[in-house]
């Protein structure tokens, strides 16, 4: 303490700043990026700029496609294929609501009354993704069936009047209408909705449901109340990893459905493969993506899940 | 207030009384059927090691567990068929379970909601303001420490009146000095609201601290029921002895009896006990554990022996180790009648020759003995203090 007393020593030039200290630490985060970014270019930003510049090419097969420009493209392909943008959302909706429906019951029991089935049910749940998609699609047609057992039993118990009625299937068949290509949609993606259903159900503490039980909560409001808000991050991720490919694909309503069946997925992959319309399969498909991620913006501001838990 | 008109008189309208209550899993008897009466206005504590069944009772209680035999009575209405959400009862929760999507509150709301009571909004400030937690209203529960969790718990469960507050160990996650504070604030809460608490611990400190009535729990039986200082003075099992505090033992043989006093023989000296305080088999020659607690105890060199007044009964030993911990010193004596005796002694004036090897003769009132039944384990309830209460 006896400096202090004494007057401040002259100011010592300044030290040469030594370099920083953990230089090479400094890139590593980067360097650890590197691989995902590169594969992110490659395979994510390349194709969906040469995808944008295919959609405003013009020209032909014959002479090549060169860059014009031409945005009318984009108009000429929804003018035309407006009803197939419109079937898609809603086949893939109808699609996600019955997987919903379908789903919510089951993951609930999986996470809440399974007990020792637990793991079993969840193996088979997910059994169905060792066979390939089209081949249970496939099975689906065999299923679906003209004068098959379940168009039988459907026919006998007048399903089929009140089902051809509301415009969802055509005279005593199943198979080649709307009701045939939602239910392959909704066989196909319900274990996509069932795993975030059961994630974020099996993370609700049981203790919570006695607490409301004990806060005079009878069972259906402790539901209502409770558990399904509890739920919605897995409602919420469940709805859209099933609405988005369901409304981009094409297999279910090429093996199951009819040409009056079609979706914006077909029309692409006939534009590109049959065709060869590259420029206006281009177009359909960044309008897809464009409706899908404004319905999807909507969707999650609507629900709010930023504010749950 | 409700159900409070008489809360003056005991034995009335809100007791709570199991009637031969038990509940089984497959093979495992978690309860053995009881009987218990929790009067109205009460705190009670039911109070054991962990798997000693006093948390199946609780949930008993709640309607959160079905009996396998018995029922479940408020005052006169029997609830052993009714489902949680129709009892006048409410639970505090080991975990708290507040529920995570709802702010503050409308967690302490809830139960007024789904009554149906419509106006919740003066009724909800009173009670956060009653467990000072008006500030934090429209926050998160996980935005609040666990000390604050516990009270919007309380207030939760508290804010619908119940007839009984059943409390599952509710102070367990806290760290000691706030579980101390929490204590008191519970104790001042049922005063103030005069509710019944059911309040289940494994913290023999905790439930001698805030309980009325204590019941311990050893391996789904109630071992002994009564105020704390009566269970602690007068153990009527070794579990009890060992598990509130600490009891020396020793094994005796009943001499004599005359006046209300047995006479009993231990190594080669005599023991006296009041035949009050005696639970074991009097015939002579049978066997007797004779109890005595630390505190009880004065500890003297044995060259000073001559000092100690008639008329008290006298051990001799060799001190084996002693701590000094501020208030007392703990030694613990090697006596030919019992090996690890320990003795407490307040640190008044410290006598230097008391260090471990030296003889000593440690004597006590007659009256601070007890006896119990020496066909017990001299040791239950021993291991599980250790364990348990740090």
């Amino acid at each position: 303490m006896a400096t202090l007393t004494q007057a401040p020593p002259p100011v010592a030039p300044p030290v040469p700043e030594k370099r920083p200290p953990r230089r090479r630490g400094r890139w590593t985060p980067y360097l650890l990026l590197l691989p995902g970014l590169l594969w992110l270019f490659v395979f994510f930003a390349l194709p969906v700029i040469y995808q944008a510049s295919t959609s405003v090419q013009t020209g032909s097969l014959e002479e090549g496609y060169k860059v014009t420009w031409h945005f009318a493209t984009y108009w000429d392909a929804l003018s035309d294929y407006w009803p197939q943008f419109v079937r898609s959302v809603l086949y893939a909706a109808s699609a996600t609501v019955l997987c919903l429906l379908l789903g919510y019951p089951l993951a609930y029991l999986i996470a809440f009354r399974a007990g020792r089935w637990r793991n079993l049910i969840m193996i088979l749940v997910i059994a169905p993704f060792f066979t390939s998609f089209l081949i249970r699609t496939l099975a689906w047609k065999t299923i679906l069936a003209d004068g098959g057992p379940v168009v039988d039993v459907l026919n006998t118990l007048h399903v089929l009047d009140v089902t051809a009625w509301l415009g969802w299937t055509a005279g005593d068949r199943v198979l080649a209408t709307p009701l045939a290509v939602v239910c392959g949609l909704t066989y196909n993606f319900l274990p996509f909705m069932i795993l975030p259903l059961y994630t974020s159900l099996e993370r609700i503490d049981p203790r919570l449901h006695e607490a409301a039980n004990d806060l005079y909560a009878r069972p259906s409001t402790t539901f209502r109340r409770v558990t399904f808000p509890l739920s919605m991050p897995g409602v919420v991720s469940g709805t859209l990893l099933t609405f988005i490919p369901a409304s981009g694909d094409y297999i279910n309503s090429d093996l199951l459905g009819s040409t009056d069946t079609r979706m914006v997925g077909n029309v692409i992959q006939s534009q590109f493969l049959r065709i060869l319309d590259y420029p206006t399969a281009a177009a359909l498909s960044f309008i897809l993506m464009a409706a899908i991620l404004f319905i999807v913006t909507l969707y999650i501001r609507k629900s709010g899940t930023e504010d749950l838990v | 207030m409700k159900t409070t008109k008489d809360t003056t008189t005991p034995g009335h309208g809100g007791d709570v009384r199991l009637t031969g209550i038990g509940k089984t899993y497959g093979s495992f008897t978690a309860v053995h059927p009881l009987d218990l009466t929790v009067p109205q206005g009460s705190f009670f504590a039911l109070l054991g090691a962990s798997g000693c069944g006093k948390t199946t009772t609780l949930r008993m209680i709640a309607g959160l567990e079905e009996p396998t035999e018995g029922t479940v009575h408020l005052g006169d209405q029997d609830v052993t068929a009714l489902p949680p959400y129709k009892r006048p009862v409410n639970t505090v929760f080991q975990s708290y379970a507040l529920f995570p999507h709802l702010d503050i509150f409308e967690n302490v709301a809830f139960g007024l909601r789904r009554r149906g009571v419509k106006s919740v909004k003066k009724q909800v400030e009173e009670m956060l303001e009653l467990v000072q937690l008006g500030e934090q209203a429209r926050k998160k529960p996980h935005q609040l420490s666990g000390g604050q969790q516990q009270r919007v718990a309380v207030a939760r469960a508290l804010i619908n009146h119940p007839e009984v507050l059943l409390l599952d160990e509710p102070l367990g996650a806290l760290d000691l000095k706030l579980r101390r504070q929490m204590q008191l604030e519970l104790k001042r809460i049922q005063t103030e609201v005069g509710i019944t608490f059911v309040h289940v611990t494994h913290d023999q400190e905790e439930a001698m601290t805030m309980a009325d009535t204590v019941a311990v729990m050893n391996a789904g039986r109630v071992e002994q029921l009564g105020a704390p200082a009566d269970l602690y003075e007068n153990p009527r099992t070794t579990f009890v002895a060992n598990f509130l505090g600490t009891s020396n033992f020793i094994e005796a043989e009943v001499d004599s009896k005359s006046g209300g006093e047995l006479v009993l023989k231990a190594g080669g000296g005599k023991l006296v006990l009041p035949e009050a305080r005696n639970s074991a088999p009097t015939t002579a020659g049978g066997k007797v554990l004779v109890g005595v607690r630390p505190e009880k105890i004065s500890l003297i060199h044995a060259d000073d022996a001559g000092e100690i007044p008639g008329g008290r009964n006298r051990i001799t030993g060799r001190i084996a180790d002693s701590s000094f911990i501020g208030v007392s010193t703990q030694f613990v004596v090697d006596s030919p009648v019992c090996a690890d005796f320990e003795v407490y002694v307040q640190n008044i004036d410290r006598d230097a020759r008391l260090a471990p090897g030296a003889e000593v003769v440690l004597h006590w009132d007659p009256a601070h003995t007890f006896g119990l039944d020496a066909a017990q384990d001299i040791d239950a309830g021993v291991e599980t203090v250790e364990e348990e209460v740090v």
